[in-house]
């Protein structure tokens, strides 16, 4: 088996990697903003539901919360209702949109009093306030740590296979079967570069909004 | 008759009184200032005057009518608020200027966000965003900032800053603008360009109500001055006779250790 087989075969896996990264953060990251809002909520009760609910899935593995979404319907229905790969994006995106919360909730809680306020006064609605003056600086306070946990999840991509998506890892692993380990150790480069891309996406976007202090 | 009138305002954080009773009331074009030892009540009075706190007791009313009245009940909604906020500016001791948009954007938000509210709004936007764009650079011109109009705030002195921040609250041609010790994060030098920015205004009859310890500016400029006191007002009067000729031995006592 040649070079050129095994990276093509690779680049199949990476289709799978992209596609659950991409939908992980295209839908995580509007969801991770509706938790945060939960968990800052000044009704109480939805408060500790929803930070119990972040704890929860923050606290158990995303392996275990893969093989979850893919088995437990199944059992309780006796029949699977979600796809492999559809459990994998339900499992993912909440697993992240929880973590993306978080972060979310640190940065809005930054944001000091007299800015909600100075919108205030100048007759904005609430909406306003947070869309025209709070949002762009939460964004320029989170990008750092946001940088963080979004090149985990380009990593964590790999969870995936245990539920037998063939992403890049399966699609290296299988290849140890007919007594190949290089293609294992050659997945590296392909995370590399993806990461290495995403390293410099951000450093793009932080430049960008380099123009204003907080 | 007077523009702005507080009746009986009384305000508790849990079990600390800060306002205790406060009355007074502005007529139209005057300059108040509000003078008195930290913890006093004086922010704290200014906040209930711009919605920012709810007062627990008393009434407000603009120009003769029935603004806020603290024992009625019933639920304000936050439009209904926002229309009554729209009355009064408020310029802050820390300036609280957006610091993703440059001076002339912080002018213009408010007014380009209220504009939309109007009917005529989608036949005329292009006139009316210009004009709100024309009379912003023209508050801006007005305190001086002609040359700072595309400049982030981070980009402009403490002292712009704050004369930026005077621009916006102007922006939406409040009946009343109310300062919370507008210099106080200002150093002594920079003070004057502000104080003169509100000189400037009082000249030209906006009704200001200013929290200030800068007795320097509340003896020129004042028509009228309250002391505060552990949440009342101990003595009110005109300039000349709360600087000149102090009665409670409090106010004395302060104006001695202000001086």
């Amino acid at each position: 088996m040649g070079f050129w087989e095994v990276t093509l075969s690779l680049l199949g896996g990476l289709e799978y990697t992209c596609l659950i990264f991409a939908l992980t953060l295209v839908l995580a990251l509007p969801l991770g903003l509706v938790i945060a809002f939960g968990s800052m909520s000044k009704f109480k009760p939805l408060a500790y539901v929803v930070k119990t609910f972040v704890w929860i899935i923050r606290g158990v593995p995303l392996m275990l919360q893969v093989i979850i979404f893919f088995y437990v319907p199944g059992f309780l229905l006796g029949t699977p209702i979600l796809s492999r790969f559809a459990s994998v994006i339900a499992a993912f995106v909440i697993n992240y949109a929880c973590y993306f919360s978080e972060i979310y909730r640190g940065g809005i809680e930054s944001i000091p009093r007299g800015q909600y306020e100075a919108g205030q006064v100048l007759g904005m609605t609430k909406t306003q306030v947070f869309f025209k003056v709070i949002l762009m600086q939460v964004v320029k306070r989170i990008l750092a740590p946001m940088s963080n946990e979004v090149i985990t999840l380009v990593k964590d991509t790999a969870l995936a296979r245990v539920i037998m998506i063939v992403e890049v890892i399966q699609a290296a692993q299988n290849f140890a079967g007919y007594g190949l380990m290089w293609p294992l150790f050659y997945t590296a480069v392909f995370y590399l570069a993806f990461v290495g891309i995403l390293t410099i996406l951000f450093g793009y976007f932080e430049k960008k909004l380099d123009y204003y202090k907080i | 008759m007077a523009v702005f009138e507080a009746k009986n305002i009384q305000k508790s954080f849990g079990k600390t009184e800060v306002l205790k009773g406060v009355s007074f009331e502005i007529e139209k074009g005057e300059v108040l200032c509000v003078i008195g030892s930290s913890g006093s009540g004086k922010t704290t009075l200014l906040r209930c005057v711009n919605f920012l706190e709810t007062p627990d007791k008393g009434q407000f009313f603009l120009n003769g009518n029935l603004l806020f009245d603290a024992s009625d009940k019933t639920a304000k909604t936050d439009a209904e608020i926002r229309q009554k906020r729209l009355h009064f500016g408020l310029v802050f001791q820390s300036f609280n200027l957006f610091p993703q948009y440059t001076a002339l954007q912080n002018v213009s938000l408010a007014p380009l966000l209220l504009a939309k509210e109007r009917p005529d709004y989608k036949e005329n936007k292009n006139r009316i965003k210009e004009e709100i764009l024309q009379h912003s650079s023209e508050l801006l011109v007005k305190v001086g900032l002609s040359d700072k109009m595309g400049n982030y705030p981070c980009q402009i002195s403490g002292g712009q800053q704050q004369r930026v921040a005077i621009a916006r609250a102007l922006a939406l041609k409040p009946d009343m603008l109310c300062f919370d010790e507008p210099t106080s994060a200002l150093d002594p030098e920079i003070t004057v360009e502000v104080l003169s920015v509100m000189k400037e205004l009082a000249a030209e009859d906006m009704t200001m109500l200013v929290v200030t310890h800068e007795m320097g500016f509340a003896r020129e400029v004042s028509d009228k001055v309250i002391f505060m006191d552990d949440g009342i007002i101990a003595e009110q009067g005109n300039a000349e006779a709360v600087f000149g000729n102090p009665k409670s031995k409090r106010l004395q006592e302060f104006l001695s250790v202000m001086k």
